[in-house]
């Protein structure tokens, strides 16, 4: 069952390399007629370059972007233009974990607070105990709940990330590259996180990397994205074993061997 | 608990100055007003009880400086708070929501910044009259752009940032956001401008109170002794020299306060 499904999306930001005297800014077109649905259950990858729309796709997935143009719906719910009324109720069920940890946790929070916070407008439980078991849950001890995200190490802000979108019990989630700033093993114990929860709740992911091998091995399905546009799509096994496009082939060529960090020459 | 000296050293002469202010009469050796023509302009600690000596007319230095920690710090910590409250209102409201609002008050901030800010608190202190009130709505309207400038970019950089989008993701609203989430991240720098913007105030206040367009003569102000010491300067250095001294510790005390703050409240640097 369909649980998200985009049509033809289109997504304009005005550009602000041309700063116009008189009128309307120019538009940056960054999302170019995209179509992704992603039924209950069902893990898609989403790859491409730096730069070529994955985070923006991210975000118009959970309408904290406005398409301009094509269709959104969640659940049978159609909701491209919803009001932020309408969509609250819709907040809990569909859950992103930013790319950025830093800057996705408010740093004048502490991890308690920011957790309450959420459970509160949400309307669940944000007792002690429950904030201590959603800690829990993600390896974290409940002693971090008085932590201030500043005081966490990257590899635990992470994990409170997940953990804040997770916590809501949600069926979507879009994760953005959300292992790309950790080391190899604790980037392995956030995926294995990951990985649980959705067997778990049997909730659809929205998986964003540039990491191949990971996708490789977490997505069924996988979505290759190059200037805002899907250049490619099908079985993740399909795409590897018989890329139809070069661009793609040159991706997979460049797939980092699974123990090497990849930059890590650079270091 | 911070451990920048800067802001024991600064907090601590200002709380100093506020007691000064508050217990003035009981502190001070004399009348700060009452004139004494035999003891005039008796160098300091040449007069029995005179410490720091007497102006003029013969009155009692350290009595006028003590008293006039009331003038200076009642306009520092009124205008500075009202001033601050207007200008973050309005920045906080324009970097937040932009678009008319923005374009609103941006407008107001660069019409208002083409005025010469001296030039135009004596402008309106004339208009409105000498006294308290005209001084501290004087600085009000000047100075709340300092505030308004700075909240506004602060604003529209912390509203970039994704946490205030990661709580919309999980169901808060606008109002909410602005409330919860940026303010908390602004108001150090807030406070920051605060302090620096009471040093000011003193400063704006002295210099009204030097043309005369501050509170009565007979009110003792650093200001007005800073006039009265110009003009015998070379008879009497001590009567220019002790308020001047005044005025550029408490402004002193707020700017490394200001400093103090700015770095303890930074949540990185902070650590
Ligand atoms: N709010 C915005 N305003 C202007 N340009 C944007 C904005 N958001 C993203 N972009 C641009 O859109 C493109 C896609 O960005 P993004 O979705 O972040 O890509 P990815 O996540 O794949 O790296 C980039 O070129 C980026 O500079
Ligand atoms: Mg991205």
């Amino acid at each position: 069952m369909t649980l998200i499904e985009a049509r033809n999306i289109s997504l304009d930001v005005p550009d602000m390399s041309h700063q116009a005297l008189i009128g309307q800014r120019r538009k940056l077109r960054i999302l170019k007629n995209v179509s992704l649905s992603l039924k209950k259950g069902e893990t898609v990858g989403l790859v491409g370059e730096s730069g070529s729309g994955k985070t923006s796709l991210g975000r118009c997935l959970l309408r904290l972007h406005e398409p301009s143009e094509g269709t959104l719906a969640f659940d049978g719910q159609d909701i491209t233009h919803a009001s932020p009324a309408q969509l609250k109720p819709l907040r809990r069920r569909m859950q992103m974990i930013f790319q950025d940890p830093q800057s996705s946790l408010n740093p004048r929070h502490t991890i308690g607070s920011i957790l309450a916070t959420a459970l509160k407008l949400n309307e669940l439980d944000a007792g002690e105990t429950s904030i201590a078991a959603i800690l829990g849950r993600v390896g974290l001890p409940a002693s971090a709940s008085r932590r201030y995200p500043h005081q966490l190490s990257g590899g635990q802000r992470q994990r409170v990330g997940s953990a804040l979108a997770v916590a809501l019990k949600p069926e979507f989630v879009v994760a953005d590259e959300i292992v790309s700033g950790l080391d190899v093993s604790t980037q392995a114990q956030v995926l294995d996180l990951l990985k649980g929860l959705r067997d778990e709740m049997g909730l659809a992911l929205a998986f964003i990397s540039h990491d191949l091998s990971v996708v490789r091995s977490l997505c069924e399905r996988v979505v290759i994205m190059k200037n805002g546009e899907i250049v490619e799509e099908g079985l993740t096994a399909d795409v590897f074993a018989n890329p139809k496009t070069g661009f793609t082939r040159t991706l997979i060529a460049s797939i980092p061997l699974p123990e090497v960090r990849p930059g890590w020459l650079d270091q | 608990m911070p451990r920048d000296p800067r802001i024991w050293l600064g907090g601590g002469f200002i709380l100093f100055l506020a007691l000064a202010a508050i217990f003035a009469p009981l502190l001070a050796p004399f009348d700060p007003l009452e004139q004494d023509l035999m003891a005039a302009t008796a160098a300091p600690g040449a007069e029995p009880g005179h410490w720091l000596g007497t102006d003029s007319l013969g009155r009692d230095l350290l009595s006028r400086l003590i008293h006039g920690t009331r003038i200076a710090l009642t306009v520092a910590f009124v205008a500075a708070t009202l001033a601050c409250l207007l200008g973050t209102t309005l920045g906080l409201l324009a970097g937040y929501y932009r678009g008319w609002v923005d374009a609103g008050v941006s407008r107001l901030i660069d019409i208002w910044m083409a005025f010469p800010p001296v030039l135009l608190s004596i402008l309106l202190v004339a208009v409105l009259g000498a006294g308290l009130t005209s001084v501290i709505a004087a600085i009000v309207v000047i100075d709340w752009t300092r505030f308004a400038r700075v909240v506004r970019a602060e604003t529209l950089q912390q509203a970039r940032l994704e946490y205030a989008e990661a709580a919309s993701a999980l169901g808060m609203g606008r109002g909410a956001i602005l409330w919860r989430e940026v303010l908390p991240n602004v108001l150090p720098v807030v406070l920051v401008l605060l302090s620096l913007e009471m040093g000011i105030a003193v400063i704006v206040e002295a210099i009204l109170s030097f043309v005369g367009l501050s509170v009565s003569t007979d009110t003792p102000t650093w200001g007005g002794m800073i006039a009265e010491g110009r003009q015998i300067i070379y008879q009497a250095w001590w009567v220019l020299v002790f308020p001047l001294g005044a005025l550029f510790l408490t402004v002193l005390a707020f700017n490394q306060l200001g400093d103090g703050l700015r770095q303890w409240l930074d949540p990185i640097l902070k650590r």
